[in-house]
């Protein structure tokens, strides 16, 4: 989208001012030029130059970023600004998308994605989803934990596989109010417990890292809550990337944050930081609410 | 238009400008219930009376008289050397045993032109009857026991009032003397309507009495079932393929175009194809189920696969996204996750393809499935025919015995699509579930 970067010129003036006795760009948009610093020491995820393009639309320009272990990054941004389009080439989630092209380079544990050799069946177990919508398999709420170690092979037995189920829903917090009732469908539950089903079916295979596409959007701030606070215990074992739409959400949660606007990622930065000292102009107005 | 800020009109004149539209909306909606209540009601009228006239009509195919007779298994017809040999006992003439019962009912009938108007009495497979029970049980020879044996058919028009005796004799199945001996019988109560085991259990016959739906149901079932196991999986198959896997460009698009019209092509010439094809190409045999299947098969399968496919692309992407999303590969997503939520429609579009397929008469009489045959078949090769093209044999036939197996044929064929329907409802319901 070429009209992207016309639209925002022309409010806004290649100049600098002064604010919070830091700079502030005040630049037009160019591809690939992201303010802050993109690479973390030992990164779990390595993007450079990613392209992707819906057949004409060019829906992600050159955005390169590094996702560390261990860690919370969240991704802001406007609606349609390709958060979501991004997170989706992590586990190459776009592959499924009649049209979709991705180029540029997206290194996990520093191997290509993309590579040939790469399995993308082994990729997603790597790399789990949850999505934005809780979508529980209409199946019974063991089924839907035990369904990815069954098709990965993960469990030798049934104890050690009820084992998994009983470790996964223990940790996604949701043990106590479903373990007596495994049987029932997972759609059964309260659309926040559907969600932290969702997480204990994602953490049941085990992966490297957690892509959560807005995951609390459904949900009611209670609900919220203990799913942000799963997101923080659950940092100690996986990376996480999550997007979300609540400004609120990314500085409680995340300890990196990215800002996405019209396909260009703008500014990276600790997540304190970036809220209290936007570099970008773009993204100060985000942040304080001037639009989006 | 110089004051922008302001309301073009009132609040009250809006409002009474909706109220004067109320009416008219209203009216538009009342309207369109009477109309379709109408056609509801007429639609059910001409229902229940087609039904009602089938079922007036069938119900006597299921009752066929019979007569008793005190039958002697005389040793000396029967098996003249005593050596019981089981080829003697089915080659024996059994019509004697008939006559010779007949004849110590009426023993005052005497000469040659008598004794077979007397014999017309019975229907000519009452010897078929006794040589069953022969044959079952050489034990009866040489004894004597009453046996109720199956009537003549112009018997059975009489008894079930079809027959104008007012008419004079020459016009009438019966003569006078026929009459009067069937009277007698009747006041003797040796002439009774019993449930018609005949027409359920034998095949096609050329004598009404004898002739049975039993060859054309399981001649239907074959079909049917064959039907079934080739265009199911071929079509979910299909549907998942082009659904699933094909890539979207201009051959799939052809492809897809082709499958709707084919849904539309006029049945006959899928017979056409199937003669052609099948039999003189391929050299099956003629009047078999299974090329009957086949020809059925390449007609039910558009629907099928258009159901299918509108079943699988009603699955919600969520649900693909999780499987996905899991680490599922393609296919375990869509046996796993997609074909289970999609089976109920895919049934559907099962069921009303096998309904189609039932009532399908066209294409099998170009594959030579509408032969007379008496023999019920015992195997998908066997030359059978359908229930379908029973009714139009039996419709097609001169005696007046083959009117009323007509509609019961009908009432057969209807019972069995509400059979075949009704399991294919329960097996969807168990699929349906909730997401």
């Amino acid at each position: 989208m070429e009209s992207a970067v016309e639209l925002t010129g022309v409010n806004v003036k290649p100049s600098a001012r002064v604010s919070n006795d830091e700079v502030v760009l005040d630049a037009p948009i160019e591809a690939g030029k992201t303010v802050g610093n993109i690479t973390v020491a030992d990164p779990i995820f390595s993007c450079r130059d990613v392209d992707v393009y819906y057949g004409a639309k060019h829906a992600i320009k050159k955005v390169g970023i590094d996702v560390a272990k261990s860690q919370v990054l969240a991704m802001i941004g406007p609606s349609g600004c390709g958060k979501s389009t991004f997170l989706r080439c992590l586990n190459r989630m776009n592959d499924t998308i009649e049209g979709a092209r991705v180029e540029g380079s997206i290194l996990l544990d520093g191997k290509d994605i993309h590579d040939k050799k790469q399995d993308v069946v082994q990729l997603r177990a790597r790399v789990g989803m949850v999505f934005q919508k809780p979508n529980p398999f209409p199946k019974s709420i063991y089924e839907n934990v035990a369904y990815g170690p069954r098709i990965h092979g993960l469990a030798g037995d049934r104890v050690e596989l009820d084992e998994i189920v009983h470790n996964s829903l223990q940790r996604a917090g949701l043990w106590e109010e479903v373990k007596d009732r495994l049987a029932h469908p997972g759609t059964s539950l309260s659309g926040g417990q559907q969600q932290r089903l969702c997480i204990a079916r994602t953490i049941a295979v085990n992966p490297e890292v957690i892509l959560m596409d807005e995951p609390c959007s459904a949900l009611d701030p209670i609900a919220t809550a203990r799913i942000e606070d799963l997101m923080e215990e659950l940092r100690q074992s996986y990376a996480i990337v999550i997007v979300t739409h609540s400004m609120q959400q990314a500085a409680r949660v995340s300890q990196r944050t990215a800002y996405f606007h019209l396909g260009d990622l703008i500014e990276v930065g600790e997540t304190d930081r970036i809220f209290t000292n936007p570099r970008h102009k773009l993204t100060e107005d985000y942040i304080t609410g001037r639009f989006g | 238009m110089n004051n922008t800020n302001k309301p073009i009109r009132s609040a009250q004149e809006t409002q009474a400008i909706v109220e004067r539209g109320l009416q008219r909306r209203y009216w538009a909606e009342r309207r369109f219930r009477t109309y379709g209540l109408a056609a509801v009601v007429a639609g059910m009228s001409f229902l229940v009376y087609l039904f009602f006239v089938i079922f007036s009509n069938g119900m006597g195919a299921f009752r066929q008289t019979q007569v008793r007779l005190d039958v002697f298994y005389d040793p000396a017809v029967i098996d003249p050397s005593g050596n019981r040999n089981r080829d003697d006992l089915l080659a024996a003439d059994y019509q004697a045993l008939v006559r010779a019962a007949l004849k110590a009912k009426f023993p005052e009938v005497e000469g040659r032109a008598a004794t077979r108007e007397l014999s017309r009495l019975a229907s000519g497979s009452a010897s078929f009857d006794l040589q069953k029970r022969v044959v079952a049980d050489p034990g009866l020879i040489g004894k004597s026991e009453p046996v109720w044996l199956l009537a003549s058919d112009a018997v059975d028009l009489l008894k079930k009032g079809h027959i104008d005796r007012a008419l004079p004799a020459e016009q009438r199945p019966l003569s006078d003397q026929q009459l009067q001996w069937t009277d007698k019988l009747s006041a003797e109560g040796a002439l009774a309507l019993k449930f018609n085991t005949t027409f359920l259990t034998h095949g096609d016959s050329r004598e009404p009495e004898k002739a049975g739906i039993w060859g054309a149901v399981v001649g239907s079932f074959f079909t049917l079932i064959l039907t079934l196991l080739l265009s199911f999986p071929i079509g979910v198959a299909s549907a998942i393929y082009l659904e699933e896997f094909a890539r979207k460009n201009r051959w799939t698009d052809v492809i897809e175009v082709n499958i709707n019209n084919l849904a539309a092509v006029p049945s006959i010439v899928f017979g056409l194809l199937g003669l052609a094809v099948f039999i003189a190409f391929f050299g099956l045999p003629r009047s078999a189920p299974l090329v009957g299947a086949m020809v059925l098969t390449l007609l039910t399968l558009p629907t099928i696969i258009i159901a299918s496919r509108a079943a699988l692309k009603a699955v919600p992407p969520s649900i693909r996204e999780a499987a996905l999303g899991m680490g599922a590969s393609k296919i375990q997503m869509v046996m796993h996750h997609v074909l289970p939520l999609a089976m109920p429609g895919m049934l559907t579009g099962t069921i009303i393809g096998m309904a189609r397929a039932l009532g399908e008469s066209a294409p099998l009489l170009m594959i030579g499935m509408v032969a007379f045959i008496v023999d019920i078949p015992k195997g998908v090769t066997d030359s059978a025919t359908v229930l379908p093209v029973q009714v139009y044999l039996w419709s097609d036939s001169p005696e007046r015995g083959f009117t009323e197996k007509t509609s019961g044929a009908i009432i057969v064929l209807l019972a069995f699509l509400v059979v075949m329907n009704t399991t294919a409802v329960i097996l969807r319901k168990r699929f349906e579930r909730r997401w």
